[in-house]
């Protein structure tokens, strides 16, 4: 165990990325985030954009579900919201599309705060059902306020456009997401450097005696369920700059569980997790499909047959995580580096 | 939000408890108690099991609403005021089953008591910049300075609590409770499940908080050699009554307690105890609320 802290040292100590293996890693990975657009396809950079905008979301869900242990399958409703409000702001006020983005985001959040309220009372099994009950109704809601959100035809946006350029391809999305989403993830890193972080965990492992610690379960509660709506707003509103079409069907309900899957995946109620496991869950069942391709030569109607395979493929090997590895994606990252932190004094 | 009702005050608060009565159902927990706990000094609440002392903690610190009677607080009355309100007043305390957040570092579970007593808003804390760092850092100094070092727990402060022994989380959880910068200690059987030389650390410990801290302590015990060696006022509760009161070595010899501890059926138990020759009495009571659960 490395102690010895030197009183002054307090900052190093509570910073990030505490050893200096951490750091080049990080240096390293940011380095190949920048470098990445050049090199990869455009299919690639179609699916790295589309990663980014479900690892912001998984991360907004990790603090309420991984943190708060508040569990919500609201997920994509709460991210139709940001779309539609992206799109809605797009079309009729024609404002900026950081500014679209950043109110997706707040809308959502007040969205988040109302359908966060059965949570004082209730938890687990019948909080799923409350944040159900709400994607019904916010479904409900897309199809039928047509002066807004025009109905089941949706809302068609025109390109954002980024100091008078329009945002049309892949590459050009990336560098406005990517950098998005590291500032959400780093925001979420930070909160759990502080008092509001630790309040959620507080409330997550003993609500009881939160509570004794001055802990306000209403304040807290709320809180959670509106930045994980924020968040969730947010990538909503790049998924609609992203497939420019936003419509009640754009965020269909398994795409919630597409979030809770990828948060158990990756690992909750960390960091690392919920990034491991969105990435997961968008990069897998495509490498699956890969190798169906592979096998074609091989199998001339491989496609045909094995595409129903790949999709039990997909599902067995989520299954496997939560039986082999309940911790989750993170957990092998965890033990990888406490292998090779003690390496070679390993006993 | 409860970092408003912070009332700056510090120092020992005198804690009045008048007439308290308590049931559940049917059960009387607590029948008109009353008594104090005088500024900066030690009272232990004592009485044989299922006497209705836990319940009576949790009256004061706001779990349990009573039927009847109130608690005061420094002359204010604080009998409907919720447990965060009450925190950010100054009430801290230990539970009998230790209730820390296991999966937490031993410092992140002493940074969690000053919850109440910190300002950072959700929007610094997602930068984590400026004064949201900057309370960050006094915090972990103080923390450092004043809990560690004078707990003596430098050595596992990055540990998991669920790696640590019984008697080092009964430790954590003082810390905890101090980090809460308590102007009123409850503490639910600081001792019980300890060996010998773990109850006398924390004895001393506790004696420490007194002497330096000068913070009143209510403290509910099963072992009388420590009751009878730390506490300057004892008051013993039988069947939710108050049924003795005063200095310890009075109380010690007084009949009705001896009765009343003869009465719960352990009488052998019961001798030791009062001649403080055991320190690892431990409580023997049934389940008496849901914080049970998930004892270390
Ligand atoms: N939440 C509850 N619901 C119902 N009955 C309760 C509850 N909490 C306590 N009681 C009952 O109230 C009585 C007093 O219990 P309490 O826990 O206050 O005793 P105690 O003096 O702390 O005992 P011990 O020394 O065993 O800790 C017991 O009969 C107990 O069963
Ligand atoms: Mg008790």
């Amino acid at each position: 165990m490395k102690i010895g802290t030197a009183k002054h040292s307090y900052q190093a100590d509570e910073a990030l990325l505490t050893t200096r293996p951490q750091r080049l890693w990080m240096g390293l990975f940011a380095l190949g985030l920048c470098i990445a657009p050049f090199m990869l396809d455009n299919y690639w950079l179609y699916l790295a954009c589309l990663v980014a905008i479900n690892v912001a979301s998984a991360t907004g869900l990790n603090i309420l579900t991984g943190y708060t242990g508040l569990v919500s399958l609201g997920q994509a409703a709460f991210m139709a919201v940001g779309a539609y409000t992206v799109g809605w702001m797009q079309l009729r006020l024609g404002t900026p599309f950081l500014l679209n983005i950043v109110a997706g985001g707040i809308v959502a959040a007040a969205v988040g705060l109302l359908v966060g309220l059965p949570s004082l009372r209730v938890k687990g099994l019948y909080l799923a059902i409350a944040t159900i009950a709400a994607s019904i109704i916010l479904h409900f809601v897309f199809v039928n306020w047509q002066s807004v959100t025009n109905g089941n035809s949706g809302l068609t946006l025109t390109p954002a456009t980024f100091l008078g350029t329009p945002l049309t391809d892949y590459k050009q999305l990336y560098f406005v997401f990517v950098p998005i989403t590291a500032l959400m993830v780093l925001g979420a890193a930070n909160l759990f450097r502080t008092r509001v972080g630790r309040a959620f965990i507080a409330i997550r492992d003993r609500d009881i005696s939160a509570e004794v610690l001055g802990i306000s379960l209403l304040r807290y509660k709320l809180t959670s369920f509106a930045i994980s709506s924020f968040y969730a707003g947010v990538a909503g509103g790049m998924w609609a700059y992203f497939f420019r079409v936003v419509t009640p069907e754009s965020f269909p309900f398994v795409y919630s569980i597409f979030f809770l899957a990828a948060i158990i995946v990756g690992g909750m109620g960390t960091i690392l997790g919920a990034i491991l496991g969105a990435v997961f869950m968008t990069l897998v069942p495509e490498l699956l499909r890969f190798g169906i391709d592979w096998l074609t030569p091989v199998l001339p109607n491989a496609a045909a047959m094995l595409s129903p395979v790949r999709t039990i493929v997909f599902g067995l090997l989520i299954v496997g995580f939560l039986i082999f590895e309940p911790k989750g994606l993170a957990e092998i990252v965890q033990r990888t580096r406490r292998y090779f932190h003690l390496w070679p004094f390993k006993k | 939000m409860t970092g408003a009702l912070d009332s700056g005050a510090t120092g020992a608060a005198r804690l009045e408890v008048e007439d308290l009565s308590l049931s559940f159902g049917g059960l009387k927990a607590l029948r008109g108690v009353s008594f104090s706990a005088e500024p900066g000094s030690i009272t232990a609440l004592i009485g044989p099991n299922g006497a209705g002392k836990t319940s009576m903690f949790n009256c004061i610190s706001g779990f349990y609403k009573p039927q009847k009677g109130s608690v005061r607080f420094d002359g204010r009355d604080v009998t409907r005021m919720h447990p965060p309100e009450r925190a950010a007043l100054g009430f801290a305390r230990t539970f009998q089953n230790i209730a820390l957040f296991r999966g937490m570092t031993v410092l992140d579970n002493i940074k969690l008591g000053r919850h109440a007593h910190m300002k950072t808003g959700l929007l610094q804390a997602l930068a984590y910049w400026g004064p949201a760092q900057r309370e960050e850092m006094e915090l972990r100094a103080e923390v450092e300075r004043r809990i560690i070092d004078f707990l003596e727990i430098d050595h596992i402060r990055n540990m998991p609590v669920a790696a640590l022994s019984y008697g080092l989380q009964k430790r954590v959880e003082l810390a905890r409770a101090l980090a809460m910068r308590p102007r009123i200690l409850l503490l639910d059987e600081p001792v019980a499940g300890m060996n010998r030389e773990e109850t006398e650390d924390m004895a001393r410990f506790i004696l420490d908080v007194k002497e330096e801290w000068g913070t009143t302590i209510l403290m509910v015990e099963h072992d009388m050699g420590m009751v009878m060696d730390i506490s300057d006022h004892v008051v013993v509760l039988n069947f939710g009554e108050v049924i003795a009161r005063g200095l310890p070595h009075e109380v010690q010899a007084d009949p009705h307690v001896t009765e009343a501890y003869l009465g719960s059926g352990d009488p052998a138990a019961l001798m030791a105890r009062l001649k403080g020759e055991t320190g690892t009495t431990g409580n023997s009571g049934a389940p008496t609320d849901d914080r049970r659960e998930d004892v270390a």
